[in-house]
């Protein structure tokens, strides 16, 4: 009966994440499609794309090799584990200590890995490109992500995600310099790592500035549904991670009962619709950078993450 | 099973048993059978030695009564001993050497002229398993350069193909210059009084110069064996030069002899650091973790391009080192635990991916006749084996989860989120900046084994060669397949290395990291629960779950079709393999950001003129400004001093004479006043 309720909240998490991932994208889409005076497709579109994909067979090139197969479904797994180890409506996750914030990031760096990968395998000029150009934007993203993991960290005193949100919540933190740069610096290597604009672009296909959608270019049926919903649910994770550290308001406590978690529910809703609204309105009011100005921006990410972890070492007021 | 205190005995039986079959060697000559019988041997006899330093570590802290013999300067004997240290560091080296020699029962029929590897390849694995069982400094050294001298053999195994010849010279300056280095150290440690076992040493005490000496000649000493910067430039020359289980070997074990030395005598002989000495080592340790692996990024070798990754590797170490010696100087047990540990752990986990990666590259070499990845590519189809095992070698060094690599950066990122508390300010600017660095060196890492693996594997082949390989012998598979599954393993279950790793750090520091096998579902927690945990089973787990059951759902429930056609390249696929993104072309981008300034990296197109028919031409140059700044003019200084003393050869006799009266006379009076 205890791993029972000690379940639940874990497996509610991992469908939730699963279910909202294409609505948040669906949501992005819309309010960027309003914003450009357009009437946009349903809500419910990256549902039915998913759907109809699936049900597609898939087309795979004649050199294709096993791993270009296998690669979808590890990609997809790593970051739906990620994405499961992420309190969204409540802290008490019960798998919470098999993967602190590091191991979170370094997941999501195994996914990328498998990406840039099945980009190389066919042996074409756009999937080299996109994945010489993906490994070289996480070399920012990933520095600049441990160094706010460090502050978050010497911050709570802890790397365990759940400890953290526990922590932010019981509001002894206060404004702090080190967390505004942190907060900062997360926005920026969250917009790079889900192949927004001004980093990418999701929408386009044939532009030679393109890195994500270069890199899958040859996958197509239930391999190509199985990325953009590992890609919709990095999106998902960005934005709960943001979340649960800096907004913490409404997430349950460990071991609270159901009404809790569903307040919880109801104040995730709410974040993510705000951060929804908030990056259709970055993106539709900022244009798209060449690809040899990215390690300005997250150059600028990565020095944020070290003032602010620097900061943290200096002492324990900033 | 065997008493621990017949451990030492059984592992110098084995070191004879290696010296009998370098004898065996000469004496087999070139026959046909020479080579399986020798590398089968070795396999067996390191097997032993494995076992026997495995006993001796799960037996604990017990220390077995050294062994003395009658042999070398009459007044100090030979001694021998074997403490945790010494039985881990075996452990290491002989589990690598069974895997090469298994390897190179196949791979050894490769070689066109055996008898230039097979005598010198058992002496090379007596000497490394001689260092870590030496007790007093005379063995130490003398097995040293025993160990490099016979690894210099090898490296000039093929000395007809152009550059080894360079390779080894510089190799072997290098070699020799860092056992001077270490022969000052000692000498210097031992005193006036001239005690030269290590138990005399380690009871004596070292005034705050001597220290300082000291630990500068072990940094230069076993760093230069190790790759640090700036003494790496020999390594990436060196190890790919020899055969490719050689270079497993001399990258994955004898570096780590190297961080034997270091560890002994920083950690063991020399007593209580001071602070200043961890940012040293911490600031040498990060700049040759990122100078490493962005010099992997740029080659197009695929052997060099492990040589400098493990240039990179050992750049860890020592940030681990130097974390170490921070919390040590500040008597902060736990944090030295953690961050040694995590050296340790580093140790063994780099010693099995990077020999998986070099049998992988020599399967590869074996297979094509190629080292030059811009003329490989498309060989997961031809060698699925080799291939996979680079795969799963490539994902557990760029330190990703679930394997064994990502466990012990991440213990090496605990350990810098427990220095906030260290006073020294120094050291609060240091570790922030060097963790930034070694976030770096990991992601850069990835970067470069992508690279590494998609160019070599992936694609389409690039030239006839690798259209045509084959997939590598049984031997060498298996090696390959045993080295995957211990990354693995490691990686899932680290509790357990770290809790047979305690008694090598209860020895060294007097404390040690929590007990690991009491957490519940084998997690490992470096410090307390509440601060962070890491539980690679479960990661491991979750997803082979996750990928399995949407593989399963969506092939049940929704499309399991599949229709093979000509690739799609955005409707453009051009048939030339060409076309494809090279090594060079995949690190363009990252050339172009970091190697800007650290290569002085140019591009450089150069157009026919207007009406001339022949090909434009894209050029880039790279400058190594290690070499040219600080080896460069050293060789200048010493060819020029040569051409002056030159004439010193031509001289009759009887200025030779009053040359020496002179010198004589000199001599004599400086010792005067020196008196």
């Amino acid at each position: 009966m205890d791993v029972i309720v000690n379940l639940a909240p874990q497996a509610g998490q991992m469908l939730l994440v699963l279910l909202l991932a294409p609505l948040l994208t669906g949501f992005v889409r819309i309010v960027k499609a309003r914003l450009l005076r357009r009437r946009g497709p349903p809500l419910l579109q990256p549902y039915r794309d998913l759907l109809r994909l699936l049900r597609k067979e898939a087309v795979l090139a004649e050199n294709a090799s096993w791993l270009f197969r296998c690669a979808p479904y590890l990609i997809f797994a790593g970051t739906w584990v990620a994405a499961a180890l992420i309190p969204t409506f409540g802290t008490g996750l019960m798998f919470s200590w098999s993967a602190d914030l590091i191991a979170i990031t370094a997941l999501l760096g195994s996914a990328r890995f498998f990406l840039a990968l099945a980009g190389m395998d066919v042996g074409t000029s756009f999937g080299g490109i996109g994945s010489s150009r993906e490994v070289m934007i996480a070399t920012f993203a990933e520095p600049a992500m441990i160094m706010i993991v460090f502050t978050l960290a010497l911050i709570a005193g802890s790397t365990q995600l759940s400890t953290i949100a526990g922590f932010m919540l019981s509001g002894g933190v206060g404004l702090r310099v080190s967390l505004g740069l942190a907060l900062v610096a997360l926005t920026m290597v969250a917009i790079a790592e889900n192949a927004r604009i001004p980093i990418d672009n999701p929408a386009t296909h044939l532009e030679l500035t393109m890195v994500h959608e270069a890199m899958v270019l040859e996958y197509s049926g239930r391999h190509l549904a199985m990325i953009e919903l590992s890609a919709m649910l990095k999106l998902l994770l960005y934005v709960s991670l943001i979340a649960c550290v800096f907004t913490p308001w409404g997430l349950a406590p460990d071991g609270a009962g159901p009404i809790p978690h569903f307040i919880g529910i109801g104040a995730y809703f709410l974040k993510l619709a705000v951060a929804g609204t908030l990056l259709a309105i970055f993106e539709t009011s900022i244009a798209k950078m060449r690809v040899f100005r990215v390690p300005e921006f997250l150059g600028a990410a990565l020095m944020l993450g070290l003032l602010a972890a620097l900061l943290r070492f200096m002492s324990r007021s900033f | 099973m065997m008493p621990p205190a017949m451990t030492l005995p059984i592992i110098l039986f084995s070191v004879c048993g290696f010296l009998g079959l370098a004898v065996m060697a000469v004496a087999l000559g070139s026959s046909r059978r020479a080579t399986p019988v020798l590398y089968g041997g070795a396999s067996i006899v390191s097997l032993v030695a494995l076992i026997a330093s495995l006993i001796q570590l799960v037996a604990g802290g017990h220390v077995t009564p050294g062994l003395t013999l009658p042999m070398g300067v009459p007044w100090i004997g030979v001694h021998f001993r074997l403490d945790a240290l010494s039985s881990f560091f075996v452990a290491v080296i002989d589990l690598g050497a069974a895997v090469a020699s298994l390897y190179a029962i196949g791979y050894g029929r490769h070689e066109h002229e055996p008898l230039r590897v097979l005598p010198f390849y058992p002496a090379f694995l007596a000497g490394m398993n001689l260092v870590v069982l030496a007790g007093d400094a005379f063995t130490f050294l003398v097995s040293w350069e025993f160990m490099s001298l016979s690894s210099w053999a090898l490296v000039m195994a093929h000395h007809r193909d152009p550059g080894n010849i360079r390779a080894g010279y510089i190799y072997l300056l290098t070699a020799s210059f860092g056992t001077l280095c270490l022969l000052l150290a000692f000498g210097l440690m031992a005193g006036p009084a001239g005690g030269y076992t290590f138990e005399t040493i380690r009871t004596a005490h070292y005034s705050g110069w001597v220290a300082a000496l000291v630990l500068a000649l072990v940094l230069l000493g076993a760093g230069s064996k190790a790759g640090l910067v700036p003494l790496h430039v020999w390594l990436p020359l060196a190890h790919p030069a020899a055969p490719s289980h050689v270079s497993a070997l001399m990258s994955g074990v004898m570096t780590k002899v190297a961080v034997y030395a270091f560890i002994r005598v920083v950690f063991d002989l020399l007593g209580e650091p001071s602070w200043w000495s961890s940012m040293v080592v911490l600031a040498l340790g990060g700049v040759t973790a990122v100078l490493g692996v962005l010099y992997a990024l740029i080659q197009q070798d695929i052997k060099r391009l492990l040589a400098y990754s493990t240039v990179e590797n050992i750049g860890i170490i020592y940030i681990g080192l130097g974390l170490a010696l921070a919390f040590q100087a500040n008597g902060v047990t736990a944090g030295t635990a953690l961050a040694l540990t995590a050296v340790l752990l580093h140790v063994l986990n780099h010693s099995l991916f990077k020999s998986l990666l070099f049998f992988g590259a020599g399967a590869v070499l074996s297979a094509t006749g190629e080292r030059d990845m811009d003329r490989l590519g498309g060989l997961i189809h031809r060698m699925p084996v080799t291939a996979f095992t680079f795969l799963v070698g490539s994902v557990a060094i760029s330190a990703l989860p679930p394997l064994n690599g990502f466990v012990s950066e991440w213990m090496t990122f605990q350990a810098i989120l427990l220095s906030p508390n260290l006073p020294q300010w120094g050291l609060k600017f240091m570790i922030p900046a060097v963790g930034a660095l070694l976030a770096l060196s990991a992601a850069l890492a990835a970067a470069c084994f992508v690279r590494g693996f998609g160019i070599t594997f992936l694609g389409r082949p690039r030239a006839q060669a690798a259209a045509q390989a084959r997939e590598t012998d049984r031997f060498s598979q298996s090696a390959m397949l045993l080295l995957a599954l211990l990354c693995l393993l490691a990686g899932i279950l680290p509790g357990v290395v770290i809790d047979a790793l305690a008694p090598v750090i209860q020895s060294l520091i007097g404390g040690r990291m929590p007990l690991q096998g009491n957490v519940p579902w084998l997690s490992i927690v470096p410090i307390a629960a509440s601060r962070s945990s890491y539980n690679g089973l479960l990661v491991f787990l979750f997803i082979a779950a996750s990928a399995w059951i949407a593989a399963l759902a969506i092939h049940r429930f929704a499309s399991h079709a599949v229709r093979r056609s000509a690739a799609w390249d955005c409707g453009y696929p051009d048939p030339s393999p060409l076309t494809q993104y090279s090594a060079g072309s995949f690190s363009q981008p990252i050339r172009r950001i970091y190697g800007a300034t650290i290569f002085e990296a140019r591009e450089r197109i150069e157009m026919p003129a207007p009406g001339d028919t022949g090909p434009a031409r894209f050029r880039v140059d790279l400058k190594d400004l290690v070499w040219d700044w600080l080896y460069a003019p050293i060789a200048g200084i010493v060819n020029f001093t040569a051409g002056r003393l030159n004439h010193l050869q031509f001289l009759t006799i009887r200025r030779y004479l009053s040359l020496v009266f002179v010198a004589l006379i000199v001599l004599l009076l400086v010792l005067a006043i020196w008196m």
